[in-house]
């Protein structure tokens, strides 16, 4: 069934800034969410939430770029710092103040080592926003497909949790809906990753006994969940091929929170 | 008289020994590039008073934490007594403190009496843990003989120092009931009273049993100091000064190199005038005075406990990578670089690298920036700080990444993303369904 208020169109910084507009939030997509196929669908639906909540928001479309942080992790410190440069001087020229981001490690790197070059924003990540969203009372959650009572456990994106510490935010979103949340036995702090992080994304992994996203996966499936809520696109990736690998994709799925919330409203 | 002399020059030598190696740690430590953390000293006193005083971080494990903890106050509480032993040492007194403390020095003694055998149930315990119930965190191929050794011997040191406390409190008892020379009343010995009909009821056989303890017991700790600076142990010092000087910003922030922003601004803008800024160093590091003094001190403060491996999401689907080695690794090859120095002087090369020689391409590729073994460490290290370093120095001074990294990096040089698309369809996503 097509849903009508999903055409919705997408705002960019160059058509504000030719009507002489500037919102009040930069959504900052990252490479992921606009290539990856999986993601691209989180993306939307990022943008449902923002578009529903109405808040004046805007993308970079064309105009954005790597933040640089796979090559900073893999090492490479100038390729790093020309993207942030010239990442910098885009957000500057627009004017740019609070930015949301759709992945942890945009946001880590935005947040944490843009300063430093010179570029300073608020900066929250896409599980953030839903929270204050929720708290403000301006994201219910009605209208849509019900979650109460649902097995729901939540993987920490090491760049959100112990990256920045933000452990409660997507909790939050998923408690909000009586879902029932479930932790595994390693989570939180203790979270394990899921193998793609610090540029392991972009190559092979070293030999070994098994794939990182395999022990992690287990833990999900350790925790008897129906959904394993995901905040990051690579732990996307990582998770999903990992629950296909193991041949539970019937009995088990991998959503983004922003995914959950849309699907809870009906969006 | 005589003994008094023996202990002041046994006491001396000692000290200096010690305080010689300590020296030299400092020195090796220096090595390290500067690095300022000295920012927020109130919030690094507390993050040491919380971290390496309130040991918090070890509550993760609450078995190790509960027997660390016996170890840990027993040890600085038993001290104490230790001072007792040194004045009378030197003074040729006999429990100078008896006197003066009164009631209360019955108290203490007593409270120190509880406080060993605790260290000794510990001890065995923490014992068994290691060689008999073998537990997985104390393996690994960086635990070869000599660290498997090390802890042993710290454990039953401590196992016999204890013990030696607690009989020569036995003794002194027995020859305070006898009423013997000058050991009069004095403590009082809710343990060591139970080990009393064990020992003879000769009083000059006693005088023997306490002496020799006596003797054993403060000479043991000398030895035991001058261990430290050649073990794990040497953690109960370094674990201070190293939280004190812990990395305050968020686990996710890696440093941004000043030299390259540098070289980049010049190339982002032909009229920047870079600020002169002496010697050009090496990008990342290939060896270990390419790191920072910090992360020299952390290499000396590693217990080498094995809960940051434990937890290594590459070390537990069994990749060659285990934090705790690179730290291990490190300690060698510095305390290896400070003997070149002192045999052959200043400017000597060995020709050995930490890259290459200790740490292997494979073991850095292998990580995946996770924070798990920072998070991990009961006393703030941070191996995944000396992985960048490696890599950084594989990257940009050797160009010798993995090649689908190479290709990665290319892909964000030319179409701005760690992907081969084109920019131009990077905004697709906004018409799909
Ligand atoms: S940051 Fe690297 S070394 Fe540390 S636990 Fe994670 S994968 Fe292992
Ligand atoms: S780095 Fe920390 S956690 Fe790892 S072995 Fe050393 S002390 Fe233990």
């Amino acid at each position: 069934m097509e849903n009508p208020k999903s055409e919705i169109k997408i705002p960019t910084m160059a058509e504000m800034a030719a009507e002489g507009k500037e919102p009040e939030i930069l959504f900052w997509v990252g490479c992921a969410g606009s290539f990856d196929e999986r993601a691209r669908k989180i993306t939307r639906d990022i943008c449902k939430i923002l578009h529903h909540v109405g808040i004046s928001y805007a993308v970079l479309g064309t105009e954005e770029g790597c933040t640089g942080d796979p090559a900073k992790r893999a090492g490479n410190e100038f390729l790093f710092q020309m993207q942030a440069m010239m990442t910098i001087q885009l957000l500057d020229g627009y004017n740019i103040k609070k930015i949301v981001t759709g992945c942890p490690h945009c946001f880590n790197t935005i947040k944490n080592e843009y300063p430093g070059l010179g570029g300073n924003y608020e900066v929250i990540h896409h599980t953030q926003l839903i929270q204050q969203l929720i708290n403000d009372g301006k994201l219910k959650a009605e209208g849509g497909e019900s979650f109460k009572g649902k097995r729901i456990t939540y993987h920490d994106p090491c760049y959100l949790g112990r990256g920045n510490n933000v452990y409660e935010a997507p909790r939050a979103a998923l408690e909000f809906l009586d879902t029932e949340l479930i932790e595994m036995k390693r989570c939180k702090s203790n979270g394990l990753c899921c193998g793609a992080g610090g540029a392991q994304m972009f190559k092979e992994p070293e030999p070994g006994k098994k794939d990182i996203n395999m022990e992690r996966v287990a833990d999900v499936i350790e925790a008897k969940a129906q959904v394993v809520a995901a905040a990051c696109p690579f732990c996307m990736t990582m998770l999903t091929d990992g629950i296909k690998h193991q041949d539970k994709q019937q009995e088990i799925q991998v959503l983004d929170i922003a995914e959950i919330t849309v699907k809870a409203n009906g969006l | 008289m005589i003994a008094q002399f023996i202990f002041i020059i046994v006491l001396a030598a000692a000290v200096y020994l010690f305080s010689k190696n300590v020296a030299k740690i400092r020195r090796n430590i220096l090595l390290g590039r500067d690095v300022n953390r000295s920012d927020q000293p109130a919030l690094r006193w507390k993050v040491m008073a919380k971290v390496a005083l309130g040991q918090t971080k070890m509550t993760k494990r609450p078995v190790a934490a509960v027997m660390h903890f016996f170890i840990y106050v027993g040890f600085i509480i038993i001290n104490l007594e230790v001072l007792e032993i040194m004045i009378d040492g030197i003074f040729g007194s006999h429990r100078i403190f008896s006197n003066p403390l009164g009631g209360l020095y019955g108290f203490l003694i007593g409270a120190f009496e509880v406080l060993a055998v605790l260290v000794l149930v510990a001890c065995v315990v923490f014992l068994c843990r290691r060689n008999l119930i073998r537990l997985k965190r104390f393996s690994g191929t960086e635990m070869t003989q000599w660290p498997k050794s090390d802890a042993n011997y710290i454990l039953i040191t401590e196992v016999l120092l204890m013990t030696a406390f607690l009989t020569m409190n036995a003794a002194d008892y027995k020859l305070q009931l006898l009423h013997f020379e000058h050991y009069v009343k004095a403590g009082s010995f809710p343990v060591s009273s139970l080990l009393a009909p064990v020992l003879p009821n000769n009083a000059s056989a006693l005088v023997i049993v306490e002496r020799v303890c006596w003797w054993f017991h403060i000479i043991g700790i000398l030895c035991f100091l001058n261990y430290l600076p050649y073990s794990k142990h040497f953690h109960i010092l370094l674990a201070f000064p190293n939280t004190y000087y812990s990395n305050l910003n968020p686990k996710g922030k890696l440093t941004n190199m000043a030299s390259v922003t540098t070289e980049v601004k010049a190339m982002l803008d032909p009229s920047f005038v870079p600020e002169t800024t002496g010697e050009p160093g090496r990008f990342g590091a290939k060896d270990v005075t390419d790191l920072t003094w910090k992360n020299l001190m952390e290499a000396y403060t590693c217990t080498e406990c094995g809960r940051c491996t434990s937890v290594c999401p590459a070390n537990i689907t069994g990749k060659l990578l285990s934090p705790r080695k690179i730290m291990m690794d490190t300690r060698d090859r510095i305390t290896e670089v400070g003997n070149n120095i002192d045999k052959h002087g200043k400017d000597y090369h060995d020709g050995k690298a930490l890259l290459g020689d200790y740490i292997s391409r494979e073991e850095i590729w292998a990580c995946t920036t996770c924070n798990a073994c920072t998070e991990a460490c009961p006393v703030n290290i941070n191996p995944l700080e000396i992985i960048t370093e490696l890599r950084r120095y594989a990257v940009m001074e050797e160009s010798q990444a993995p090649a689908s990294l190479n290709n990665m990096f290319g892909n964000i040089e030319n179409n701005g993303a760690p992907w081969k698309y084109s920019q131009a369809d990077r905004f697709n996503w906004a018409s799909e369904q």
